[in-house]
């Protein structure tokens, strides 16, 4: 380890060392934090961070969130959950499950959902073996580094051959106070053979302050299993967020992921998935829309081992101001991996010119019998569609923000949830100039 | 190779059929023992009569080259090299009485660009190019260079422009290709031995198509080309390069520079075919091909177009880019690379847009059989000034038989909201129902191929002068020999 990297990292031993070493979790924590330690921050000098600097996370002098944060705009807390969806709700406040404001309900028979923290305490044999087989996912720094403070966050496990009768929306709600600070949740969600469950992460903040989100979610679907999960990003913009979604998927799985960023100052999404058998089916839908200085970077891997699996990818940018943004997508097929069909898109709108976009579809390819095609649009609004409308006597404000909305509505509307649907769009048009206007019209 | 001895005369030629080029020609060569340091550095200048100035220019990328290390990035693997185990100059003996006509050529060059298939008379006469045949190094033959001299027009060997045209020179050497640019491109300027010059004037259409043969001779002897063309105002030049090398066993590299400038409203247009000994059936030997390929449009209007079929080398690295500087220019990029066998590629193209209206194209057309592993790998990089730019990139692969790799790694950035960039990447097999088709109508399966093949790649043929295009077709049928069916 660099001296450089021992500087930044003395804070982190500061707040590791206020982790209780007498917890279960411990050793595996220690495992991870000696990862972490050994490879340190990523920097421009990595290809896969070449476009994202971490320096100010890494010289951020973050601390452990104080988990009683003490009083909780109730107000702004509300705007974050689900009130009309049956759901299985949990809120989380600067990474501690706060009972008050959650709503377990009723499970089927057998589903455990449960937080981290009591699984930790209570039954540590029932996850040790999951999270002792995905610590390869420690390669990546900021996984490590999670793993390093895990202590609480989301227990799913869904017995064969049931469905989960309603969502489950985790909340992470943090709130910063003077000192910068920092959470690292985690989410496990195990899929047994033929059960089904849908999954919706929010992150988002009460209150004002510098901080950092650094969240990895693991999902492991067993054979014919399927999977729905969102995340919706909607961090302040003085936020750091670092996520990590791994999915796993066995034989004739469906995994569906819909990953939505809206917030943040520095915004990083890791996925990496992982189809380990045949006839796997993986969608994975993107919307950033990033300004002011944001900057937002999606990382995604696609590791296709078995024959017949199918992966689609589509990701939509629309940035403004001075907003940037990095989309990486990796379609990995084995020489194993015949049949395979994988597609990836990536489309983006700049609608400043000060606003700036990186794309990097890649297709690495071993098997022959494939069919694998990657595309990548940068560009402005259509004039003609533009001139279109306006002879249609609609101004122009109304006209780029209808347009606009119709670009981003595609992927919002992949949402099955109808309250989670209705939410987007409306931070969509409040977004857009005469967006209300719109909203009256539709 | 083999070394199966077998008596029946038919098997031995089979079994030599896999690169009909393979052979050396007996020269006696002038070779320095191999090695590089500062005195090498210094040997080679003092052996090409050049002046102090290049000497120091020479030296100053040397130094620069000893602090780099060697690029690992690209999607390749390298058996490492030792820079100490290659020769840095290699020259036809009869150096000081050089041939001034093509009577007074040794008859053994003549013989041997029989076997290329270019009778240099001939071929002069009625294609009406002009060819300077690089061999091992230094220029032999200079044909047509009165007839061009009438128009203005310089085409020459480096060392001649060196000696004729120092001032061009010294304006425009390393002006794109900076001597530090990378490792390649460093050493390239350390220790370069020849290469070709070409000066466009101001309004001239070069009158016939410029053309160079490359090939490397010498056992164990790096090829350092260095290759500068200038183009003024309102002027055109169609180059072309094109490369066979013998069968030998140990690698050879080859790390060549090529710089284009082109002011207002003038084109270049540069074509390569690339066939160097790829390597044996086991991936043993083959040439390592180390590029720099690079084209700035300083001029408004100005354009720069790039076509390259890449069938040969055991490794080829090479990205072929244009800096659009001038408002309205264009570049292009055409390329058909093939990997056969244990062949590795990583090549692409770079596209800088710096001026206004700029355009690009680049169709890149990769082709995977055997074990081979092909990977585009480009850059188009819109800056914020470069408002309303184009870019059009469509990057296929073809893959034949389930040990071969195609690997696609583009990049994009953009950064202004007026440009439109569209990138399309597909990649599949060779397509069944076609060979069937094909067959159905009494076409065999190899024959299938090639025409399935010849589409594929029609887009860029079309690029390519007409005998290129025809040379182009057979080198991929000879490339692609044996790996369907």
């Amino acid at each position: 380890m660099t001296t450089q990297a021992l500087v930044e990292s003395t804070s982190l031993l500061d707040a590791f060392d206020t982790l209780d070493a007498a917890s279960p979790i411990h050793t595996l924590r220690a495992q991870a934090f000696e990862t972490f330690q050994a490879n340190g921050f990523p920097t421009l000098r990595d290809e896969q961070w070449r476009y994202t600097n971490v320096k100010p996370i890494a010289k951020g002098r973050f601390s452990l969130a104080n988990p009683d944060a003490g009083q909780v705009d109730a107000e702004r807390l509300r705007e974050h959950l689900l009130h009309e969806t049956p759901c299985h709700q949990l809120v989380f406040i600067n990474g501690k499950f706060d009972e008050s404001s959650s709503d377990l309900g009723e499970l089927n028979s057998g589903v455990r959902l449960e937080t981290l923290a009591s699984v930790i305490a209570n039954d540590f044999a029932s996850i040790i073996e999951i999270l002792d087989s995905t610590t390869d996912i420690h390669r990546e720094a900021f996984t490590a580094l999670n793993s390093s403070f895990m202590a609480d966050g989301v227990f799913l496990h869904v017995p064969r051959g049931v469905e989960l009768d309603k969502p489950v929306h985790v909340v992470f709600i943090t709130v910063p106070g003077g000192e910068p600070i920092m959470t690292h949740p985690r989410v496990l969600v195990v899929a047994e053979e033929s059960s089904k469950a849908t999954i919706v992460e929010t992150y988002a903040t009460v209150g004002e302050g510098v901080y950092f989100t650094n969240t990895v979610t693991e999902i492991i679907a067993a054979n014919n299993a399927t999977i729905d999960h969102y995340k919706i990003e909607r961090e302040s913009d003085e936020a750091f967020h670092i996520s990590s979604l791994n999915v796993t998927q066995g034989r004739d799985t469906n995994v569906t992921s819909h990953n939505f960023t809206l917030g943040g100052k520095l915004v990083r999404n890791h996925l990496n998935c992982f189809l380990k058998d045949e006839g796997c089916n993986s969608t994975f839908n993107g919307l950033v829309m990033a300004h002011d200085k944001q900057h937002v970077d999606n990382y995604l891997r696609i590791d296709h081992l078995m024959p017949n699996c199918n992966s689609w990818e589509y990701y939509k940018t629309i940035l403004d101001d001075h907003a940037k943004s990095i989309f990486t997508g990796r379609i990995y097929v084995a020489q194993d991996a015949q049949k395979t069909d994988a597609k990836q898109t990536s489309a983006n709108l700049l609608l400043s010119d000060t606003a700036h976009v990186t794309t990097k579809p890649q297709l690495e390819i071993f098997a022959d019998d494939v069919k694998c095609t990657h595309g990548a649009t940068i560009g402005q609004l259509e004039e003609e569609q533009m001139f279109y409308l306006q002879a249609r006597g609609i101004d122009a404000a109304s006209a780029r923000s209808l347009l606009i909305y119709a670009f981003a509505n595609e992927t919002i509307s992949e949402v099955k949830v109808k309250e989670i649907r209705d939410t987007l769009e409306a931070v969509l048009l409040d977004r857009l100039p005469q967006g209300h206007q719109l909203q009256g019209g539709l | 190779m083999t070394n199966v001895q077998t008596s029946d005369p038919l098997d031995q030629w089979v079994e030599n059929k896999e690169y009909q080029w393979g052979w050396t020609t007996d020269i006696e060569s002038d070779t320095f023992p191999p090695g590089l340091n500062e005195d090498v550095v210094k040997a080679i200048s003092a052996k090409k009569n050049e002046p102090d100035w290049l000497l120091q220019w020479r030296l100053e990328a040397y130094r620069h080259w000893l602090t780099m290390e060697e690029p690992n990035w690209a999607n390749l693997n390298i058996a490492p090299i030792d820079f100490q185990a290659i020769s840095y100059f290699s020259a036809p003996k009869s150096d000081a009485d050089r041939p001034k006509s093509l009577d007074e050529v040794d008859p053994k060059l003549l013989e041997m660009y029989e076997k290329l298939g270019i009778p240099l008379e001939e071929r002069a006469v009625l294609a009406g190019v002009a060819v300077d045949a690089v061999i091992d190094s230094v220029s032999v033959v200079t044909t047509f260079k009165e007839e061009l001299g009438k128009v203005g027009v310089i085409f020459c060997s480096f060392s001649d422009a060196v000696q004729e045209h120092p001032e061009l020179i010294k304006k425009w050497l390393g002006t794109v290709v900076p001597p530090n640019d990378n490792y390649f491109a460093a050493l390239n300027s350390a220790v370069f031995t020849d290469g070709s010059f070409v000066y466009i004037p101001k309004g001239v259409t070069c009158p016939m198509e410029l053309s160079t043969y490359f090939r490397i001779n010498a056992i164990a002897t790096g090829q350092f080309e260095r290759t500068l063309i200038i183009a003024e105002d309102d002027s055109y030049v169609s180059y072309l390069e094109g490369c066979t090398a013998p069968m030998r066993d140990e690698n050879q590299l080859h790390a060549a520079v090529v710089e284009i400038t082109t002011m207002e409203n003038a084109t270049v247009k540069y074509s390569t075919i690339q066939n160097w000994y790829p390597g044996d059936e086991n991936g043993v030997g083959g040439i390592f091909n180390f590029v720099t390929k690079r084209g700035k449009c300083i001029g408004d209007r100005s354009r720069i177009s790039w076509t390259q079929v890449e069938t040969g080398s055991a490794i080829t690295w090479k990205y072929p880019s244009c800096v659009l500087e001038g408002d309205d220019s264009i570049g292009e990029f055409y390329s058909v690379a093939l990997t056969n066998m244990h062949q590795q590629a990583d090549t692409g193209t770079k596209m800088v847009h710096i001026g206004k209206n700029t355009k690009s194209y680049i169709i890149s057309k990769g082709i995977s059989a055997g074990v081979g592993q092909n990977t585009y790998r480009g850059l188009v990089k819109v800056l914020p000034q470069a408002i309303n730019s184009r870019n059009f990139t469509q990057c296929d692969s073809m893959l034949m038989g389930d040990r071969c790799g195609a690997h696609t790694f583009p990049y994009i950035e953009v950064g202004n909201s007026s440009s439109h960039v569209e990138h399309e990447a597909t990649t599949s097999k060779i397509g069944e129902d076609q060979i069937f088709y094909c067959n159905q109508r009494g076409i065999s399966t190899e024959d299938a191929v090639s025409l399935i093949i010849n589409g594929f790649c029609k887009e860029v043929f079309a690029e390519l002068p007409m005998e290129f295009a025809v040379e182009a077709k057979k080198l991929l049928e000879v490339s692609l020999e044996g790996s369907v069916g």
